[in-house]
């Protein structure tokens, strides 16, 4: 954990006691919360490239954090969880408990801090080949533990930090470094594999549209079960897909998201290869469902009296 | 054909040259250039072989699994955090027999997490049952590639071959090299003509089960292989001298040992910088040699024992730590001497951790320790460079 980041330059990361927490300003939450997002910054020299989608999620998530913290939401059992690549430097980035893990191995860890205490809240930002490629197997098999944690999915569509390859979800034909001639393989639609894993709450955001981001990011950290935001997030430098995704991007209205096959039917309106079909954002399914985390008793951060338990047991015998 | 090339393509022309027939490789600084190289040779049409590209290291050594049990020539890449991905495959590789070469761009471990050099990656596999070779320079890094592959398909041999050459300062280096020239290098690697294939005409299965009843005996042979190997490195880099002018010692190397009092003994690029400082030492009348690991599995006992019997102490200076004893050099050289009645004094240094430099200083203090060591070491083993303020 990256315990000296706090801009105060002390360790710890709670940049302010929940005893200061306002009460119940979520009608508002998303876009003017009391607590100003910038306390949720830090000094570490943001090496993004300028016009990166990431600054969107970054600062989405600093606007939802403050106003959890706002409606008393204590940030300090907040963690967060990072794989590798462009996308994880937001551990740097943001003033909460962070932890950097291994490429592909996000959730593992994520699934380890949750189990051992159920009370945090825990947010995976992971990248495409990072919870796509490398780490595909956790990602399943997160879903279908239905556990309590949150997946924001950094989905520029290539690797960023190892500059330009394709990945699961680049278009077919895709000319990256490792593939000059253009991949041969069409891509993965993580939505659909989602739903049909066990997920319980999936949604797509656009890295061009802050309000609607923020929107999902808070409803998916406050759902109870796994919550995967794809966010479709632009690398500028190695696929720009601006314009594409400013054509053909929409939310999606009144569609009934406790319906498998509704979902299912949304999900699979883009392929992530037709470049000329519309792409829905917004919310495809929420539901719920018994969780893993459920079945575990908790874990017990208080030190038990072992000489009173002892004494306890030595009664009941007599 | 003399060109200033980056490292990495030199590696990728050295491997085209080789003919490999697959190649499959997983990104991962600074290994990348490399594989970038080979998969738009590839795309230009430069190089005939199938380029697969996979969801992570894992799969690409075990795509070439498949890939080599067809007979096919196969190669790969990769370096630290990958190399530690592919470990369950690594033996695998080597217990099934298969010649395929890796070029490993040496880099650190995590955590913490470091992209920069040094050789805990590749020293931390030493007991897979792969050749490792240590390269000091881009042109021998180069020039490893045919002798490797030449050196795995053996039929004596038939093992795997990791050319070790340190991340960023030799891949990512701008030097001039001498390319290879592909007709020569297809005079001096013959095809891979493999013993036994998966064949729909001959059908064999590959990866049965060992029971305790002859599990011994294949670690055995492969054990027997690369003893055989030994002798095997030598001839081929003599072959390859007699091909192409160019010659870096068999197992080991030697620099001015003749005459000298200690010895430095070590691997890989940080040995240029050594032979400055030794000629600083000896120009101060510190007579210092250096003898240069070549492979390190099969590790060269004799040729140690024999190139370093006349000095009085020894230091060992690398890349790499074994936490919680000494470092991998440090501890196969001492047990090299044990048995043989040389009570020369060794001190191991690790240093050059995670990127840090490793400068003419640093190897001047670690060659005083060496020569002060003849009285008996001060320390068996020392963090060479370590910044005591912020412990
Ligand atoms: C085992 C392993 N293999 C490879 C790498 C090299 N590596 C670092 S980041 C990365 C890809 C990152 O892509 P993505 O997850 O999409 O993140 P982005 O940079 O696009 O945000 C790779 C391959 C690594 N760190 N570890
Ligand atoms: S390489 Fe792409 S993803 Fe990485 S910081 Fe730059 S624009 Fe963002
Ligand atoms: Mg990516």
């Amino acid at each position: 954990m990256n315990g000296s980041k706090s801009p105060s330059g002390s360790p710890g990361v709670s940049s302010s006691p929940s005893t200061t927490a306002r009460p119940g300003t979520s009608a508002s939450l998303a876009t003017s919360p009391n607590m100003n997002p910038r306390e949720l910054g830090t000094y570490t020299k943001n090496t993004w490239c300028p016009g990166c989608g990431n600054f969107s999620i970054l600062s989405a998530i600093q606007t939802v954090l403050a106003s959890m913290h706002d409606e008393g939401y204590p940030l300090e059992n907040v963690v967060i969880v990072s794989g590798i690549g462009c996308h994880a430097k937001i551990s740097d980035y943001l003033n909460i408990n962070s932890f950097y893990s291994l490429h592909g191995r996000t959730l593992p860890v994520a699934t380890g801090i949750k189990l051992a205490n159920p009370d945090l809240k825990v947010i995976c930002f992971s990248g495409d080949g990072d919870s796509l490629a490398e780490g595909l197997d956790h990602l399943i098999f997160a879903a279908k533990r239905n556990l309590d944690i949150t997946l924001i999915l950094h989905d520029n569509r290539v690797y960023g930090l190892t500059t330009g390859q394709y990945t699961p979800t680049s278009p077919l034909g895709f000319k990256g470094k490792s593939t000059p001639m253009g991949t041969e393989e069409l891509p993965m639609n993580p939505i659909e594999l989602m739903l049909v894993s066990g997920a319980t709450y999936l949604a797509r955001g656009y890295t061009h549209g802050i309000d609607l981001l923020r929107k999902l990011f808070r409803d998916a950290i406050m759902h109870k079960g796994f919550s995967f935001v794809d966010t479709l997030q632009v690398c500028v430098t190695y696929f720009n897909m601006y314009e594409t995704y400013n054509k053909r991007v929409y939310e999606v209205q009144g569609n009934d998201a406790s319906s498998f096959d509704e979902a299912m039917k949304i999900a699979r309106s883009w392929d992530y290869n037709n470049m000329e079909a519309p792409i829905p954002l917004g919310k495809f399914y929420d539901i719920d469902k018994p969780r893993f985390d459920q079945v575990f008793p908790g874990y017990e951060p208080h030190p038990v009296d072992r000489d009173a338990k002892i004494r306890e047991v030595l009664d009941s015998l007599i | 054909m003399r060109k200033v090339v980056e490292g990495s393509y030199a590696i990728a022309q050295a491997v085209k040259c080789c003919d490999p027939d697959i190649i499959s490789a997983y990104p991962i600084t600074p290994q990348t250039h490399i594989v970038e190289n080979l998969s738009q040779m590839v795309a230009d049409g430069e190089l005939k072989a199938e380029f697969i590209t996979v969801d992570s290291e894992f799969s690409a050594l075990s795509a070439l699994v498949g890939s080599s049990a067809m007979g096919a020539r196969s190669y790969s890449s990769t370096t630290s955090q990958g190399l530690a991905l592919m470990y369950e495959v690594l033996y695998n590789v080597s217990g099934l027999r298969m010649p395929i070469v890796m070029t490993v761009a040496n880099r650190a471990m995590g955590a913490p997490l470091n992209i920069w050099n040094d050789q805990q990656d590749s020293i931390g596999a030493r007991d897979c049952g792969w050749i490792q070779l240590y390269a000091e320079n881009v042109q021998e890094a180069m020039d490893l590639t045919p002798q490797a592959y030449k050196l795995a398909e053996d039929p004596d041999i038939l093992t795997p071959v990791m050319v070790c050459m340190d991340g960023f300062i030799l891949t990512h280096v701008y030097e001039p090299v001498e390319f290879l020239d592909h007709d020569k290098v297809k005079q001096f690697l013959p095809p891979f003509k493999p013993k036994i294939t998966l064949d729909p005409a001959h059908p064999v299965t590959i990866g049965a089960f060992a029971d305790p009843s002859t599990f011994t005996e294949y670690r055995y042979l492969q054990q027997d292989a690369q003893n055989k190997a030994l002798g095997k490195i030598d001839t081929i880099a003599k072959e390859f001298k007699e091909t192409f002018g160019r010659y870096y010692g068999g197992l080991i190397d030697t620099y001015r040992m003749e005459g000298a009092d200690a010895a430095i003994v070590t691997l890989g690029s940080v040995i240029g910088t050594i032979k400055d400082a030794l000629d600083e030492m000896w120009a101060e009348g510190k007579k210092v040699g250096l003898v240069k690991v070549r492979s390190y599995r099969p590790f060269p006992v004799k040729a140690l024992r024999d190139s370093l019997k006349d000095v009085s102490s020894i230091a060992v200076i690398e890349k790499d730590v074994s936490i919680g004893n000494e470092a991998g050099l440090t501890t196969d050289l001492k047990a090299a001497f044990y048995n043989t009645g040389m009570k020369t004094p060794i001190i191991g240094f690790t240093a050059g951790l995670g990127g840090r430099d490793i400068t003419l200083k640093d190897i001047k203090k670690a060659g005083d320790k060496a020569l002060a060591a003849a009285k008996g070491p001060e320390a068996e083993f020392e963090f060479l460079t370590l910044r005591k303020e912020i412990l």
